[in-house]
Order: structure tokens, then C-alpha cells, then sequence
């Protein structure tokens, strides 16, 4: 039998005969328990995001004026307090480390080349890595007063 | 039953009681690694009964038509697992499958089953399937002296693996699933259930050791529960069910 193998198949249609030389052949990866306690983080972060994501909806839609009372005034008056910094965080957070590992698993699930798989992760790690890294500065150093012309009730007491 | 009463409403040739015959289109993948670089289709016409298996189909192309035709049988009876492939793109025992049942008007679809080197027409070659199988240790582990008499078991004990027992190696599952059809790293549903066959039974002691392979990167984690398996069990057996208790095994031996 000849091991004339060809790329252009569909599916996983015939390629290598042989196992041994083929993508076909297992490869241990080593063990450990990283998957497992990913899978136990995508569970709990799950269920926190429904609290905090629904909780942070309600608030800033439903109660008092709705949608119409969002502006800068709004988000400066919730980040004065600790209480909805300490939410945002924890939504920012949980929200974008929850996506990161959602995504990383289709990474895994879809690419065929490690090679693939390392540039696609590597574009999602950094994209993930800005996004956590701006909005965690932007909740911590959170200045109302950034306009000088401000007229809130904070910036022009002092 | 069936056979008997469309006879009798119809009644147009034959004796009452008499088997229906029709005419199907099988439309095969195939592949011959000697000649061929790629799969193709090739179509075929049977004169099948109501009776018919694909299994019977395949044979009378492969005696009347074409002796190229390669595939796996052995029993032809659902119990040795050798003849699982996709037919109308879903993984089938062909020897399970009545013609009747996978709707003969229309040309039925054969192909080898998905995820594995495919070595010649509908054979597959199953190594890297019985690897998966292998490194999960089928087999009793048990430790000091072994009695002199059978390994007594409660009823209880035994029901809580019995549904596993039932697997026969065909591959259904296993090449069902998606995430082993992107690089067959997966340890697959089989393997997954063969471990669950020892790790929920009362007389095996290496159900630690099992739950470790399966913690691997390649192991129950990588289940999506797509119940793919499960539709594909030609068995019966709840396959994603199995993988869900080893999954809660490994969290409650940790927690």
C-alpha cells in the first residue's frame, strides 16, 4: 500500500495511511489539573456574571430615571463609591477572563495547525491583557473632575 | 409486521405476505489509496427488500457488482462492532440499519467514519482509536491476594456501571464527535466510557488512577456535550451521561 498522501481532501477524508506518521498519532500533553479548574471557573463565573451583569442592568436602566439618567455625571456619581467600584471590577474582570477562556476552548476546538493556534491565542491573550489593563486603570483612577469647565456639584466645591 | 400489512394493502404482486422489494441508490465514498489521491462518490442501484439491511446492500454490490468495494464486517449482527459507518451522515452499524428506515427514495449516503485515517473505502484505520482506548487501562486493578472465589457483587454495585458494559469498540461515538474530528487528540467518548465501566465498579481499585489519565488536557474536559455520542450509540448507552459522572468524579475527589 502506497503512502501517497494528499492535503486537499474534505473532512478528515483519506490522507496518511499510516497512523503512526500521521496528525492521527496521540501525543501525551502531560497532565495536570489546569482544565479542570477552568472548567470549575467558567461554572462559577457563570453564575456571579448572571448576579452581577442582570444586577448592574437593573440598576442603571431601571432604576430612577432609566436609560435617560445615563452620562458622565451618572458613572462618576457610581464610581464615587467603593461599593460600584468593587461591582465593576468584578464584572470586568470575571466578564473578560470568562470570555478569554470561553474563547481559547474554540481556539482549541477549531484550529487544526498548532501554528494557528498559537497566533489566534496570541492576538487573544493581547486583546484581553488591553482590555483588563485599561479598565481596571480607568476604574481606579477615575477623575470626575477631568474637565475643567465641569460643572458637578464635586469639581466645582474645591 | 410491516412487511406483511404493506403487502396485503397494496397486493399487487406476489402472495399475501410476501416482502416488498424496491429499487435504492447507494451513493458509496470511495477510495482506493493504490489509485486514487482523493475520495470520490460513486453510485450504485440494489433491487433491497424490506428486510434489507445496508449491510445486505453492500454485500450485493460488493458479490454482484463491484469486488473492489472494501469494508469491515464480522458477526453482521450488531454485536461485534466492526461495519460503523456514516450512513445519510450519521454513524450507523450498517448491519443495525434497516434500508427502510434511512429513507430509500432518495440515494443513501456511505461514507467511512469521520475523524480517522481512512486506509481504503469505508476502512478506517483504528489505531489511534484503540490508543485512547488502551491509555484509560480497561482493565481490573485490584491489590493483595486474589480470592479463591469470584468477586462478589451486589445488584446495587453492578447497576451503577451496567449501561457502560454494553460497549462493542465500534467507533460510532467517538468518530461522531466533533471535537475529535479536529485533531483527534480528544481521548474520545469511548475511551471515556470504558473508563467509567471500571471507575464506578465496586470491585476495581484503580479508579484514582483512571480519573488522573482523564484529567489530562486531552481528557473529559474537552466534552462539550454536543450529545453527538449519544444519538450515534448504536448500543443505547447514554454516553454523555457516563462522561458527566466521570467529570463529577474527578470534581468531588478534589473538593
Amino acid at each position: 500500500m502506497s503512502a501517497t498522501t494528499s492535503e486537499t481532501n474534505y473532512h478528515a477524508g483519506p490522507d496518511a495511511v499510516s497512523a503512526k506518521t500521521s496528525r492521527y498519532r496521540r501525543v501525551s500533553k502531560g497532565r495536570g489539573n489546569f482544565e479542570l479548574w477552568s472548567w470549575v471557573f467558567m461554572r462559577g463565573s457563570g453564575v456571579l456574571l448572571l448576579v452581577l451583569v442582570f444586577g448592574h442592568l437593573f440598576v442603571n436602566l431601571m432604576l430612577g430615571e432609566g436609560i435617560h439618567g445615563v452620562d458622565f455625571a451618572f458613572v462618576a456619581g457610581k464610581w464615587a463609591s467603593p461599593f460600584w467600584q468593587t461591582w465593576d471590577l468584578l464584572m470586568l474582570w470575571l466578564a473578560e477572563v470568562h470570555g478569554f477562556n470561553g474563547v481559547r476552548t474554540i481556539i482549541n476546538d477549531y484550529t487544526e495547525k498548532d501554528s494557528t493556534r498559537w497566533v489566534l491565542k496570541g492576538l487573544l491573550v493581547a486583546s484581553a491583557v488591553l482590555v483588563l489593563v485599561l479598565g481596571t486603570l480607568v476604574i481606579f483612577t477615575f477623575d470626575p473632575c477631568v474637565d475643567p469647565s465641569s460643572t458637578l456639584s464635586v469639581c466645582t466645591g474645591r | 409486521m410491516t412487511a406483511t400489512v404493506e403487502a396485503k394493502t397494496e397486493g399487487t404482486e406476489g402472495k399475501v405476505g410476501a416482502v416488498p422489494t424496491f429499487t435504492v441508490t447507494l451513493r458509496i465514498a470511495r477510495y482506493d489509496p493504490e489509485v486514487d489521491s482523493e475520495q470520490h462518490w460513486e453510485s450504485y442501484q440494489v433491487t433491497a427488500h424490506a428486510t434489507d439491511r445496508v449491510l445486505d446492500a453492500l454485500h450485493q454490490i460488493k458479490w454482484e457488482q463491484d469486488g473492489s468495494l472494501s469494508f469491515r464486517r464480522s458477526c453482521a449482527h450488531g454485536v461485534c462492532g466492526s461495519d460503523a459507518m456514516r450512513i445519510n451522515g450519521k454513524n450507523r452499524l450498517a448491519c443495525k440499519t434497516l434500508i427502510k428506515d434511512v429513507n430509500p427514495d432518495k440515494p443513501i449516503t456511505v461514507e467511512p467514519i469521520k475523524g480517522l485515517p481512512v486506509e481504503k473505502d469505508l476502512i478506517v484505520d483504528m489505531e489511534p482509536f484503540f490508543d485512547a482506548y488502551r491509555e484509560v487501562m480497561p482493565f481490573l486493578i485490584t491489590t493483595g491476594n486474589e480470592p479463591t472465589r469470584e468477586r462478589i457483587q451486589s445488584q446495587q454495585d453492578r447497576d451503577r456501571f451496567d449501561d457502560t458494559t454494553k460497549c462493542i469498540l465500534c467507533a460510532a461515538c467517538t468518530t461522531s464527535c466533533p471535537v475529535f474530528w479536529n485533531d483527534g487528540q480528544y481521548f474520545g467518548p469511548a475511551a471515556i466510557v470504558n473508563a467509567h465501566r471500571f471507575i464506578f465498579d465496586s470491585r476495581d481499585e484503580g479508579g484514582s488512577q483512571r480519573l488522573e489519565v482523564l484529567n489530562d488536557k486531552e481528557g473529559v474536559w474537552r466534552c462539550r456535550t454536543t450529545f453527538n455520542c449519544t444519538d450515534a450509540c448504536p448500543r443505547g448507552i447514554q454516553v454523555t451521561q457516563a462522561i458527566q459522572e466521570v467529570k463529577r468524579a474527578l470534581l468531588t475527589s478534589r473538593f
